[in-house]
């Protein structure tokens, strides 16, 4: 029986491999499978290689639209039953949309592999004839008050993006807002949903990955019986060009005055693609600058001079065009917020010109890699980044090198890095400042 | 534009769809077993060997809880866990936090209501360095003043900033109002601006001494390790450590308001959404009635597939989610619906959960609806604890709320005993409407009118900080 092995040497990870399995089903459908037989659970993860990035001009949050009716039931699947079923048979289950992907995911008993696997053929396959327009306008209204809920009515809500504006030119796929405006979502039709479903929601256009506790020889053929006979599609239509020059070559810079109590600014780097020698780089810097306690924006600005009330740094593991390196840091009350941005931006100065230390660069990849071996622990996470590496680099044993590229990261390799990517020329700046009516209307 | 033939072809070729398919066999499941062993001192070992990835969870939990505070220390609980941290006889602050993320590991430490916890992941090879750094943190800690005055203002940042915030701001308000003034739980739980204010140096260290004694400790961890490694690291660490905790503070917890209900309208101008929340003081985490209650919360709120879910956001499309709960903890913690609706359906969105929490009063729930909710409790629990971090923080509610050793290889069975009897039962004596308060942070020139025609009592307005307006 096969599953998850690992050895330890000398206080390091000696060797950790997730077993891979993948096959391809005529239709395009890749299908990855990795066993673990320590707990009677499986996960079933699909990744269908379409975002945000993905929708036509006047339909912005479309992409994330249609995720919600894929809830709402198919041919032999009633509306929010595929939620019922799966709960009732004792698993979880949920959906996201991201700038170029999608995924659905369920973790069930592991006596239940059939039926997710079953539910999420039948959505594939056969969508559109459980799809109405009352459907339609419940889950638009669901979504505005989603917008509402984690944006329009939330302290820095709407940061992410402001960003995606600052970071992204406009004629960038990844330019426009992921959860969409109002007014596009108010436009969607049934129309758009049908012809989104034909062009993206193809098995050529999706990665299955099943993690955990079952029968390969039985995934297989569930996998074959109800996937096999979903015909192909006819080709995803390219996206746009999505390079962009390696910095800003300016400094972008937006004052977001806003009901917060607080300032906070937003420092966001052009970094290499994810999966690039570069990409793992950025991440360590980042690490270095603002992964947890320890982390220099921590030490510096909330511990030594208290300036912050909090600061963090991470990338956001973006595979096309460019990755971003984003720095967070909220004012402690009373700092003004020019007094934050001079702290920050000496901050990355300083990192420019002294680069760092293999100490720090020994912390930030000591907790990048327990960070990610936890992780693993959950199938679903396991069947997820097999998903992803599928999906980015038709690569899923990818999962298996990820420590590596971490700890091949090197003091000096971080250093150049910081002189090149993080110098004023590449900081597109979004600053929140509580709004003047605060005062006023009180 | 996208190809449009070539896509339509597809959706008028549909594939046969094969039959929907049954269960299998199950195959079965055991909470991870572990061993518990008390050192000479009364501190506890709790050890759950478990092999899966070379990675340890340690939580050091402590019954140093706010509602062990003495009387108007609120924040001294929390301000004391997170101040462990801020040195050690040998080392400061920072030189700590940098031992333990060089181990890979982020220390965390806080108290909630019923304990103060240390948490530690690190990979399994680093297990001893990471237990020597938890054994000198809770035993040989130095408080630092300044460390303590930062402490303090950080947690002024955070009751600051949740002015702003919506939904943390509903949550304060309405745990304020479903308890009597005097009870600790109507107060939050890190301290409030006044009390934080008022803490020293000096309570830090009564508190330590009062409660961080070995007797009032148990050390819990999980993951690729061995039960002998561990108890004679744990010996090695804290074998040497004695002395006794104070008897706690019989502080009032969770008397509750006595106040008919009310509408209280948190003010915020503008709000395109109102933030809702309708409650009343719950039940004890120890109370007989447990299963019965939790089944009965997973029907009326507590899944996605619950009556108050599928009312106001399937049906009418009045939220992204709408969601009942009850906060367990020693004492009788808060029941709440919360939910977040577009402000013009706010006296609607409140009038159907009103009539949700009647309607669970009034008929025995269906069969479909107490098997999914059992079902999904029962099935759902190995993969709760996939990860050593969860099997942990299981083992440490073991300790904290008494239960018993085989608490988790009974729970599956409990969760299929319940029946649609019990749940009318517990739904008739542990709901009662005629306590509801209701808070609603959101703009009163949209929503006041139409809440006063409600008819659910009288509706008032308060300021961000609960002054009424």
């Amino acid at each position: 029986m096969s599953g998850l092995q690992w050895g330890v040497k000398g206080g390091y990870i000696g060797i950790m491999r997730i077993p891979i399995d993948t096959f391809r089903l005529p239709n395009g459908l890749f299908v990855t499978l990795s066993e673990d037989h320590t707990a009677p659970l499986v996960a079933v993860n699909l990744w269908y290689h379409v975002g945000s990035a993905n929708e036509r001009p006047g339909r912005t949050g479309f992409a994330h639209l249609f995720e919600h009716m894929l809830f709402q039931g198919s041919k032999n699947v009633g509306a929010n039953e595929h939620f019922e079923l799966i709960q009732r048979a004792g698993g979880t289950l949920n959906g996201s949309t991201w700038l170029d992907r999608t995924n659905y995911f369920e973790t069930v008993p592991s006596n239940q592999l059939a039926l997710a696997l079953w539910l999420e053929a039948d959505r594939m396959g056969r969508l559109l004839p459980a799809m109405t327009q009352v459907k339609l306008d419940t889950q638009r209204d669901v979504v505005k008050n989603e917008r509402r809920w984690s944006i329009d009515n939330q302290p820095y809500g709407t940061c992410w993006e402001r960003l995606q504006e600052l970071a992204f030119p406009p004629t960038h796929p990844f330019h426009h807002s992921l959860i969409g405006s109002m007014e596009d979502l108010s436009a969607a039709s049934l129309d758009d949903v049908a012809r989104f479903f034909a062009t993206y929601y193809t098995p050529d256009n999706a990665v299955l990955s099943i993690a955990g506790d079952f029968d390969p020889r039985e995934a297989r053929r569930l996998v074959t019986e109800y996937f096999g006979p979903i015909p192909r599609g006819g080709g995803v239509p390219p996206l746009p060009e999505m390079s962009v020059t390696p910095t800003f070559g300016t400094a972008p810079r937006m004052v977001v005055p806003d009901d917060v109590r607080l300032p906070r600014l937003f420092i966001a780097a052009r970094t290499p693609t994810f999966g690039s020698e570069g990409s793992y780089v950025a991440t360590v810097t980042a690490a270095i600058l603002g992964l947890k306690n320890g982390s220099r924006l921590y030490r510096r600005l909330v511990r030594e001079t208290q300036i912050a009330a909090d600061a963090t740094a991470g990338t956001f593991d973006l595979s096309k065009g460019t990755d971003l390196l984003m720095v967070d840091v909220t004012a402690r009350p009373g700092i003004a917020a020019e007094t934050l941005e001079a702290a920050v931006t000496a901050e990355l100065d300083r990192l420019v010109r002294d680069g760092v230390t293999a100490d720090e660069v020994e912390r930030a990849v000591a907790l990048l890699e327990t960070e990610y071996v936890a992780s693993l622990q959950s199938a679903d996470t396991r069947a997820d980044k097999l998903s992803m590496f599928a999906t980015y680099f038709g690569n899923p044993a990818l999962v298996n090198d990820q420590v590596d590229r971490y700890r091949a990261v090197t003091a000096n390799a971080v250093s150049a890095f910081a002189r090149e990517r993080l110098g004023p020329d590449n900081r597109a700046q979004l600053l929140y400042v509580p709004q003047e009516t605060q005062a006023a209307a009180a | 534009m996208t190809t449009i033939s070539h896509d339509e072809s597809r959706t008028m070729v549909e594939p046969p769809a094969p039959p929907r398919p049954g269960a299998g066999e199950p195959r079965p499941y055991h909470f991870p077993a572990f061993e518990s062993r008390t050192l000479s001192n009364g501190l506890r070992v709790i050890v759950a060997p478990v092999t899966k990835l070379p990675v340890v969870s340690v939580v050091a939990i402590v019954d140093a809880g706010a509602g062990t505070e003495p009387p108007e220390r609120d924040g001294l609980a929390s301000l004391t866990a997170k101040a462990l941290l801020e040195g050690t006889t040998t080392r400061d602050g920072a030189a700590l936090i940098e031992e333990a993320e060089r181990l890979g590991g982020a220390l965390d430490a806080d108290a909630d209501w019923d304990a103060a916890t240390i948490k530690l992941t690190v990979l399994s090879e680093r297990i001893a360095p990471a237990l020597r750094l938890i054994g000198d943190v809770l035993r040989t800690p130095s408080f630092p003043e300044h460390e303590i005055e930062r402490l303090k203002a950080e947690r002024q940042a955070e009751l600051l900033q949740l002015r702003a915030e919506p939904r943390g701001l509903a949550d304060e308000m309405i745990e304020r109002f479903v308890f009597s003034p005097n009870a600790r739980y109507a107060r939050p739980e890190g301290g409030s601006a006044a009390s934080v204010d008022a803490l020293r140096r000096a309570h830090v260290d009564a508190f330590y001494a009062a409660r961080y004694q070995p007797d009032a400790i148990t050390l819990i961890v999980v993951g690729n390790v061995t039960t002998s490694e561990i108890e004679g690291l744990a010996e090695n660490v804290f074998g040497g450590w004695t002395g006794h905790a104070a008897t706690a503070s019989d502080a009032v917890l969770d008397t509750a308001a006595g106040d008919p209900p009310a509408i209280r309208i948190i003010r915020k101008p503008d709000a395109p959404q109102s933030e809702i929340r309708v409650g009343h003081a719950g039940l004890p985490r120890g109370h007989r009635d447990y299963f019965p209650v939790l089944i009965m919360n997973a029907i009326l709120g507590g899944l996605f597939s619950s009556r108050i879910n599928l009312n106001l956001r399937e049906v009418h499309a009045y939220t992204y989610g709408a969601h009942s709960s009850y906060d367990w903890r020693r004492g009788a913690g808060p029941f709440a619906v919360n939910t977040a609706v577009q402000s013009n359906v706010t006296d609607a969105a409140l009038r159907e959960i009103l009539l949700e929490i009647t309607r669970i009063r009034a008929d025995a729930v269906e069969p479909t609806e107490l098997s999914l909710a059992t079902s999904y409790l029962d099935g759902v629990f190995p993969i709760r604890y996939e990860t050593a971090s969860a099997i942990a923080n299981a083992l440490a509610n073991l300790v904290i709320y008494g239960l018993p050793t085989d608490y988790y290889d009974q729970y599956r069975a409990n969760v299929r005993a319940v029946t649609a009897v019990d749940v009318l039962t517990a739904a008739r004596t542990h709901l009662d409407p005629a306590r509801l308060q209701v808070v609603v942070v959101g703009d009163p020139e949209a929503v006041r009118g139409p809440l006063e025609g409600l008819g659910a009592g009288p509706v008032l307005v308060y300021d961000d900080t609960g002054k009424p307006l």
